[in-house]
C-alpha cells in the first residue's frame, strides 16, 4: 500500500553537517539537506560538486566522515545499500545494473530479497506498471529493451519495494523528449502519493519544470536553497557555477555554403561499437556550417563516424567526398591529410592513449603536421605542438609530459579538441564533445567549435544532448535504427518532430524526390 | 615501481632458490657463490658469460619490438635455428670462399633466414587472423626437425664418423677470438650494436611509436589509422631477423659447424629476458646478463656441486613467475575479504 500523504513534519530525510574527504579533495563539506514528504527535491550542481558522493552516503555505498542522517525524525546509521532499502530508500543509478541475458521478471527478482515465485512477482510488476502508467513486459529479455525501457525496469524494481524516498541520478541523460515527459508524469504521481524524490541533475530546464525545491552544491558546499519554479535558468546557472555563464553567439548563415563534406553511401555493413549498420546515407555539410546529428546512442552513430573517418572504407571512392575529391576508398590517415579531423566520443583509450604523455598523444593525429621527418620523430616540434595546444585551449595539466590519464575529463577533452582544431581542418567530425563535462569546460568547447565554424570548417556534430544540438547546429538530422533523416534548418526544426524521429518514426527517405525537404534550406 | 618489479623478482628467485638448496641438503651460501661469483672468477669465465649474453640479448631486443605492439612471437628459438641454417648453410655452400666478405654475407643470410621463418606466422596472422602464439611456437618444432633432416642427410660430414654433424666451417667463416685465453668473440659487440639500434628505433622512429600505441590502446590505434597489419609484419620480422643473427653468432662462433642442437633454449629464455628488461633495450642488456649468469653459474654448479642442469630451467621459471607476480602486485592490492560485514561497525 502506498504511504498515506502526510504533510508537515517530521521531514522524510534530513542531513546535518555531512562531511566526506577523499585524499585529494573534500567532496562534501558540512552539507545540510532537508527533504519533505511528497516533495520533488532537486540536487543541482556541476560535475564534481559532490552530488554523487552525497547520494552514495545516503544510499549506504560510502560512509560520511562526520555529520548526522535523520530518517523521519530519527537518527539512523546507513551502513549498506540493503540498510537503505530496508528503511525505504530506493535509487535508480545513471548506469543501470541489469543482466541483459535475463528476463525483466528475473532481473527484478534478483534485487528483491527472498523472492522465489516469478509468477507472483510478474503479477505484482504488472500491477505497479499499470498503476503508474509504466508499460513493461516482465517476460521480455533485457537485451531487447531500449535504454528508456531499461530505465523503466529499474524504476519498477525500486517501486516494488515501496520506497518512501526515491533517488534518481541524472535520469534523463539517455531519454528522448517524449520519454522524459512520461518520466516526469510518473514522478509527479509518486510525489502525490507522498513519496519523496531526490532528483540529481545539472539540466536547469528540467529542474525548473519538475522540482519544488532545489539545493545547489558547488565545490562540496551548499550555496543555495531555492524554489526553482521562481528562478530563471540564468539565475540558477549563476548560482551553480558561481559566475554568469558565457554567452555563445551563432550568427545565422546568410546563404547556402559550398559543400566540403559530401556523402552518398548506399549500404554500410554493421560496424563500430554498437553493431548497427546504416542504409542510404546521403547528405552534405557545407563550409562554415554545423550539421547536428541527434539520436539515442546505439542507433548507428559509431558506424556513421567510422565510415566518415575512414576506419571503414567504402566500395566506391565516390561514397565520401572532401572538398569534391572522392575519398571513400581511402583510410584514416589519407583522409586526415586531406583536412579531416575527428573528435571521438571515448576520450581515454581512443582519442588519447591513457599511459602516454600529452606530447606523445599530440603525435597520435597531428603526425603529418611537421612532427615527423622521414619516419623519425622530432621531439622539439612535438613538445611545441603540445604546449601550443595546452596554452591555446587552457588545458589544466602538469605540462606536456603529464600522462593523459592524469587529466580530468574536461581538460583532456579540451586537449583533444584543441589537438584536432589546431590542424587547420576542412572537415571536423565531432561526437559527444561535452558529455560529462562541467558547464565551464563545455562552454569552452562549444565556443571553440563555433569559432571553427565561423572560419569555414564543415562540422558534423553527433550528440545525444538536444539542447547542445539546437544551440550549435545550423541544420539538424536524426539517426534512428541505422537510418538518417532528412536535415532540417534549425529555425524550422521543432523539438517535437525531432523527438518523434528519435523514437524511430522517421519520414520516408527511400524515394529521392522526398529528400526535397532537405533542399528547403538551399537557395 | 615499473623498475622495482624486476628487482623484486630477481631477489625472490634467489631467495626461493636458496630454500631449494637447503631442501636438497646443500649449503645455500656455497651454491650461491658458485652461481653468482664463478661467472666472474677469471677472464675465461667472463668470456663464457659474454657468449651466453650475446644471443640472449640479440633475441630479446628483437622480440621486444613485437611485444611492445602486443605481437606475441614465441618462436625466436625456431627463427634462431633457421638463421643458423641459412648462415651456416651459406658457408657450407661455398667451401672454398676465403674472403672477408663471407662472414657479413653469412649474417645477412642468417637474418633473412630468421625473417623468412617469422614471415610465415606474419602472413597467416594478417591474412587469416591465426594466433601468432601458436604458429610461431609450432614452427619452432618444424625448424628443429628441418635442422635434424639436414644434418642427418645432405649436410652430414664424411669425416664425422657418422655423427649428425656438418663438416667444420672454414676459417673465414668463423668469428675471431678477441682475447687470448678466452672464447670471447665479437658476438657481444653485435649484441651491443643491435641493442643501440633498437633503442634508437624504439625512442625515435614513428613506426615504433605507432606500434607502441597499438600495444597500449588498440582503440586509439584504429582511431589514428595505424594499421594492425604493418605492426604484425614489423614486429615478427624484427624478432626473426635478430634471432637469425643470434643463430649465426652461435654457428660461426662457439660451435663452428652445424649440428642437431644449436641453442640451449636461448630463444625461449629471451622471452623472459625481454619482459625482465621491461621491453627496453637497456633493460634487456641487464636482464640478459642476469640470465647469462644463470647459464654459466648453473654449468659451474653442475661441475663442482653435482647439481643437475635442470637447475637453470628452475631458475628461469622462478624468475618469470616472480616477475609476473610482482607486476601484478605493483598494480593491484590483495584484499582478503570482499567487503565489510554490513552490520558490523553500525
Amino acid at each position: 500500500m502506498p504511504e498515506v500523504p502526510e504533510r508537515g513534519p517530521p521531514l522524510r530525510l534530513e542531513l546535518q553537517g555531512i562531511r566526506k574527504a577523499f585524499p585529494a579533495v573534500v567532496a562534501n563539506d558540512g552539507i545540510d539537506l532537508a527533504v519533505a514528504p511528497g516533495s520533488i527535491h532537486a540536487l543541482l550542481g556541476e560535475n564534481g560538486a559532490g552530488k554523487s558522493t552525497l547520494m552514495k552516503i545516503v544510499y549506504g555505498v560510502i560512509r560520511a566522515d562526520a555529520g548526522r542522517i535523520l530518517w523521519e525524525g530519527a537518527p539512523v546509521d546507513i551502513a549498506s545499500p540493503s540498510d537503505a532499502r530496508a528503511l525505504g530508500i530506493g535509487m535508480v543509478f545513471q548506469h543501470f545494473s541489469l543482466f541483459p541475458a535475463l528476463s525483466v521478471a528475473e532481473n527484478i527478482a534478483l534485487a528483491l530479497p527472498a523472492t522465489r515465485d516469478l509468477g507472483a512477482l510478474s503479477v505484482r510488476a504488472r500491477e505497479v506498471s499499470r498503476r503508474y502508467g509504466i508499460p513493461i513486459d516482465p517476460a521480455r529479455t533485457v537485451h531487447s529493451l531500449s535504454v528508456g525501457e531499461r530505465q523503466r525496469v529499474e524504476v519498477v524494481r525500486n517501486l516494488l519495494q515501496e520506497p518512501r524516498l526515491l533517488i534518481m541520478d541524472e535520469p534523463t541523460s539517455v531519454l528522448t523528449p517524449l520519454a522524459v515527459r512520461e518520466l516526469f508524469r510518473m514522478l509527479r504521481q509518486l510525489a502525490d502519493e507522498g513519496r519523496s524524490i531526490l532528483y540529481i541533475s545539472h539540466k536547469l530546464d528540467e529542474v525548473r519544470a519538475l522540482c519544488d525545491t532545489a539545493t545547489i552544491l558547488r565545490e562540496g558546499r551548499v550555496v543555495g536553497r531555492v524554489d526553482p519554479r521562481r528562478e530563471s535558468t540564468r539565475t540558477l546557472a549563476e548560482r551553480m557555477i558561481g559566475a554568469a555563464p558565457p554567452a555563445l553567439r551563432r550568427t545565422p548563415l546568410d546563404r547556402r555554403p559550398r559543400e566540403r563534406l559530401g556523402v552518398d553511401w548506399r549500404a554500410l555493413s554493421p560496424g563500430g561499437a554498437d553493431g548497427v549498420g546504416l542504409r542510404d546515407l546521403r547528405f552534405e555539410v557545407g563550409g562554415g556550417e554545423i550539421l547536428g546529428i541527434a539520436g539515442i546512442a546505439g542507433n548507428g552513430q559509431s558506424a556513421l563516424l567510422a565510415a566518415l573517418a575512414g576506419e571503414m572504407r567504402a566500395a566506391s571512392a565516390d561514397a565520401v567526398r572532401i572538398d569534391g575529391e572522392p575519398v571513400g576508398h581511402l583510410g584514416v590517415r589519407a583522409r586526415r591529410r586531406r583536412g579531416l579531423v575527428h573528435v571521438p566520443e571515448e576520450r581515454l583509450g581512443r582519442a588519447a592513449v591513457p599511459g602516454m604523455s600529452l606530447a606523445r598523444n599530440a603525435l597520435l593525429t597531428a603526425c603529418h603536421h611537421g612532427l615527423v621527418r622521414r619516419g623519425w620523430l622530432r621531439p622539439g616540434a612535438i613538445s611545441a605542438f603540445a604546449r601550443r595546444c595546452i596554452d591555446t585551449y587552457d588545458v589544466r595539466c602538469g605540462g606536456e609530459h603529464a600522462d593523459a590519464r592524469t587529466l580530468s575529463g574536461g581538460n583532456l577533452q579540451k586537449f583533444v579538441v584543441g589537438r584536432e582544431l589546431l590542424q587547420s581542418p576542412t572537415v571536423a567530425l565531432v561526437a559527444q564533445p561535452t558529455w560529462g563535462l562541467d558547464v565551464r569546460a563545455a562552454a569552452a568547447i562549444r565556443s571553440a567549435l563555433l569559432g571553427m565554424r565561423n572560419e569555414g570548417v564543415a562540422i558534423l556534430l553527433v550528440s545525444e544532448d538536444l539542447d547542445e544540438l539546437f544551440e550549435l547546429s545550423d541544420r539538424i538530422a536524426v539517426i534512428a535504427a541505422g537510418r538518417l533523416s532528412p536535415a532540417r534548418r534549425i529555425d524550422e526544426a521543432g523539438v517535437e518532430e525531432i523527438g518523434r524521429w528519435m523514437g524511430g518514426e522517421l519520414p520516408d527517405t527511400s524515394a529521392p524526390e522526398r529528400t526535397g525537404q532537405d533542399h528547403a534550406a538551399s537557395p | 615501481m615499473r623498475f622495482a618489479a624486476p628487482l623484486a623478482a630477481a631477489a625472490a628467485s634467489v631467495l626461493f632458490g636458496s630454500a631449494l638448496f637447503v631442501f636438497l641438503g646443500l649449503e645455500p651460501l656455497a651454491v650461491l657463490r658458485t652461481f653468482f661469483l664463478s661467472p666472474f672468477r677469471d677472464l675465461y669465465s667472463i668470456g663464457e658469460l659474454s657468449l651466453k649474453v650475446a644471443p640472449l640479448a640479440l633475441c630479446a631486443v628483437g622480440l621486444a619490438v613485437g611485444f611492445r605492439a602486443n605481437v606475441w612471437n614465441i618462436g625466436a628459438e625456431g627463427q634462431l635455428v633457421l638463421g643458423a641454417m641459412a648462415g651456416g648453410g651459406f658457408a657450407l655452400a661455398f667451401p672454398d670462399a676465403q674472403g672477408a666478405w663471407l662472414l657479413p654475407a653469412m649474417f645477412v643470410a642468417g637474418a633473412l633466414g630468421g625473417m623468412a621463418w617469422a614471415a610465415l606466422p606474419a602472413f597467416l596472422k594478417v591474412r587469416f587472423n591465426t594466433n601468432e602464439i601458436l604458429t610461431t611456437l609450432m614452427l619452432t618444432y618444424v625448424a628443429g626437425l628441418l635442422l635434424s633432416y639436414m644434418v642427418y642427410g645432405p649436410w652430414r660430414a664424411e669425416s664425422g664418423y657418422g655423427w649428425p654433424e656438418s663438416e667444420p666451417l672454414q676459417a673465414a667463416a668463423r668469428l675471431p677470438r678477441l682475447l687470448d685465453g678466452t672464447r670471447l668473440n665479437p658476438g657481444i659487440l653485435l649484441a651491443l650494436a643491435v641493442a643501440g639500434a633498437g633503442w634508437l628505433f624504439v625512442a625515435r622512429s614513428f613506426i615504433a611509436y605507432r606500434m607502441e600505441v597499438g600495444g597500449m590502446a588498440a582503440g586509439a590505434a584504429r582511431y589514428a589509422g595505424f594499421g594492425r597489419g604493418g605492426m604484425v609484419w614489423v614486429g615478427l620480422l624484427a624478432g626473426g631477423a635478430c634471432a637469425g643473427l643470434a643463430g649465426v653468432v652461435e654457428v660461426a662462433g662457439t660451435i663452428g659447424k652445424l649440428r642437431e642442437t644449436i641453442s640451449p633454449g636461448y630463444g625461449f629464455a629471451a622471452i623472459i629476458v625481454a619482459f625482465l628488461g621491461r621491453l627496453h633495450p637497456g633493460g634487456i642488456l641487464l636482464a640478459s646478463l642476469l640470465m647469462g649468469i644463470f647459464y654459466v653459474g648453473g654449468e659451474a654448479a653442475k661441475v663442482s656441486l653435482g647439481l643437475p642442469t635442470a637447475i637453470i630451467g628452475v631458475f628461469q621459471g622462478m624468475l618469470l613467475f616472480f616477475l609476473l607476480m610482482s607486476d601484478l602486485a605493483v598494480s593491484w592490492r590483495l584484499r582478503w575479504r570482499a567487503r565489510r560485514d554490513p552490520v558490523a561497525g553500525a
